[in-house]
């Protein structure tokens, strides 16, 4: 099957927006996880725009794909991409993080529909996802459990231990995400605890690894696509990406992890981005 | 111990985090064997300053606390002085093991320091906010647990613990607490810390719980009740005398912590009452439940930890002493 034009566009939009609603949201309270929540949006609009089985009207919905962001802390973005999918009103996305919201800063499975698990803690998603995709394969479901890791993230043992129980099980419907942004809460990846070649890591623990353009909805479809035709190894897709990508005042900046928001700022990044909307959509 | 008490209860100036690594710098300066690690939350902890002066021995090691407890176990092997700090949650709950045999059961040496307590974790909600990391560090044989109230009774625990041997928790609060103590106060590990004295009821209280305590005691006081108010900054070794005494003096206890009421503060204090001296007891704190994300003083009402839900406490704690009597 070949992507169309028509919707490789409906992609970049729904990226666009997604990254709107996320800005908006994190400037709402005035600070944020912005960084990483950032490098995920294109990512997030292929697996919600295109590549997952789901049913936003039905979140429990046995067979849909899962998705566990085990880096938790880019909930705000996974929420905006799941309002825009119609899971609930995009208006309760101005809750982020406020007295009794159902949308906390870290993913909640307890607390927001289509939320599949509860993350925050780095490196556990990793064997959630594992344990997820064992279940689906023993109730003989044909659905994908996706995961996302932070590339800092990767320095947990434990995501190590997942990766080595998921190749020992040949979990071939487990797809995992790295977000390569190179980036971690107190600086450069390489400079802090340098996980080196990610991909030939993974594949040495007996992984089908891919690299991807992570600000480059085509090509992370693409990517995915291949993964899917691999049978019996799970797949990891490391994703080149940028932290604080698509947003003028924290792509590119050093710490960009946790920030401060002010209105100016996100007004600057939003005018960007509804020009970018409108020259994808033509309108 | 000499203690002067400060004027006002006035929130510091100085962040938490900032008397904390100037502190560690003062005492690197003069003794090379003081190392410090952190699991990626150095900046978050305000230690780049130490890193930069000290870049040997700073050991950012990244997201991975198991392995930095371990490291630090390590390295105290061979004689350094080990600082680990991550958030609360992540200093204890993740890398248990490794602090209970790598660190405790070898019988090595390291501090083990524990950021954002119970509900200063505030925005980071449910996942970061420790109302156990109390609870599961006094099941260590012979670890230390402190919860510095400010940050002149933190310069000076620092300063001690270099120079004692074992296992040491040190609950910390980065930002800026309510100033208790002046400068150049000087305590002891272990020896509760008489605040206020009153003759009614005494509350024991610890970390953000204490100027509530001290708020309480005033509310009260409009309405004649005298509360003795006595840090416990030292969770273990509990100061036993301490609690025996007040509860014999005013026979009428209660503890107010940032935390499970479960295994924490109330646990250590109902099982001295239990063995000693049983009088009546209340427990504030938080009643088996999971945090949650939201601003400080939401948090607050919410798990019941404010001046009001001590001073409400209190007076049960003083019903029951005079139902007793009857
Ligand atoms: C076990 C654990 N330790 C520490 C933290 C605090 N923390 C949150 S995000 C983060 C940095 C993560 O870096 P990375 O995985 O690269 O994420 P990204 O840069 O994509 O945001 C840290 C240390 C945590 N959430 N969990």
């Amino acid at each position: 099957m070949d992507i169309s034009a028509q919707k490789i566009k409906e992609l970049k939009a729904f990226a666009i927006k997604i990254r709107i609603e996320t800005i908006k949201e994190t400037a709402d309270l005035g600070f944020g996880h912005l960084g990483g929540a950032m490098s995920v949006v294109e990512l997030l609009a292929v697996l919600y725009g295109e590549v997952m089985k789901i049913d936003p009207k039905n979140p429990d919905w046995p067979d849909r794909d899962w998705l566990i962001c085990s880096k938790g802390h880019a909930g705000p973005a996974v929420y905006a991409a799941l309002a825009l999918k119609g899971y609930f009103p995009l208006e309760e996305l101005s809750t982020l993080n406020k007295p009794g919201t159902n949308l906390p800063s870290h993913c909640d499975r307890n607390k927001t529909p289509g939320i599949d698990m509860t993350t925050g803690s780095l490196g556990q998603g990793a064997s959630l996802a594992v344990g997820v995709a064992l279940g689906h394969r023993l109730d003989k479901r044909d659905n994908y459990t996706y995961l996302i890791l932070g590339d800092g993230e990767l320095q947990e043992g434990q995501v190590w231990e997942a990766a080595m129980l998921a190749a020992h099980h040949g979990l071939d419907r487990l797809i995992a995400f790295v977000d390569y942004n190179k980036q971690q809460l107190d600086g450069y990846v390489r400079d802090i605890n340098d996980p080196g070649d990610i991909s030939g890591k993974f594949e040495s623990f007996g992984w089908n690894a891919y690299k991807a353009d992570g600000r480059d909805v085509a090509d992370i479809l693409d990517r995915i696509k291949s993964a899917k035709l691999a049978k019996g190894k799970p797949s990891v897709i490391v994703l080149d990406t940028i932290k604080g990508q698509g947003c003028t005042f924290a792509e590119g900046k050093l710490d960009n992890h946790h920030m401060t928001i002010s209105r100016e700022q996100a007004e600057e990044a939003l005018a960007v981005l509804y020009k970018e909307l409108e020259e994808v959509t033509g309108q | 111990m000499s203690i002067k008490l400060a004027q006002g209860g006035r929130p510091d100036e100085l962040e938490m985090r900032t008397c904390y690594c100037n502190t560690l710098m003062e005492l690197a300066a003069r003794d090379d064997r003081i190392v410090v690690l952190d699991a990626d939350l150095m900046k978050s902890m305000g230690m780049m300053p130490f890193k930069l002066k000290y870049p040997d021995r700073a050991f950012d090691v990244g997201v991975q606390e198991a392995n930095m407890i371990g490291v630090a176990a390590g390295l105290s092997a061979t004689g350094k002085v080990p600082f680990a700090h991550s958030f609360g949650p992540f200093a204890t709950r993740r890398c248990f093991d490794q602090v209970f045999l790598s660190a405790a059961y070898a019988r090595l040496n390291v501090r083990i320091v524990g950021s954002d307590p119970g509900i200063t974790a505030a925005y980071n909600g449910g996942t970061h906010m420790p109302f156990e990391d109390l609870g599961i560090m006094r099941n260590v044989p012979g670890i230390t647990i402190i919860e510095p109230t400010d940050a002149a009774m933190l310069k000076d625990i620092v300063i001690q613990t270099a120079d004692l041997y074992g296992v040491f928790y040190i609950r910390l609060l980065r930002r800026n607490a309510v100033r208790i103590y002046e400068d150049g106060s000087r305590f002891e590990i272990g020896k509760a810390v008489p605040l206020r004295d009153g003759t009614d009821a005494t509350v024991f209280a610890m970390g953000y719980l204490v100027n509530e305590s001290l708020r309480a005691a005033d509310m009260l006081a409009e309405d004649g009740i005298s509360l003795r108010v006595v840090n416990m900054f030292t969770l273990k070794p509990i100061d036993k005398e301490m609690i025996i005494k007040c509860a014999e003096e005013t026979g009428a206890i209660v503890t107010a912590e940032n935390h499970s009421i479960i295994n924490g503060l109330g646990s250590a204090v109902a099982e001295v009452l239990s063995e000693h001296c049983p009088v009546p007891l209340r427990r504030v704190g938080v009643r088996d439940m999971f945090g949650e994300v939201g601003p400080v003083d939401y948090l607050a009402k919410r798990f019941g930890l404010t001046a009001e839900d001590v001073a409400r406490n209190v007076r049960e704690a003083i019903e029951l002493k005079a139902q007793r009597k009857r």
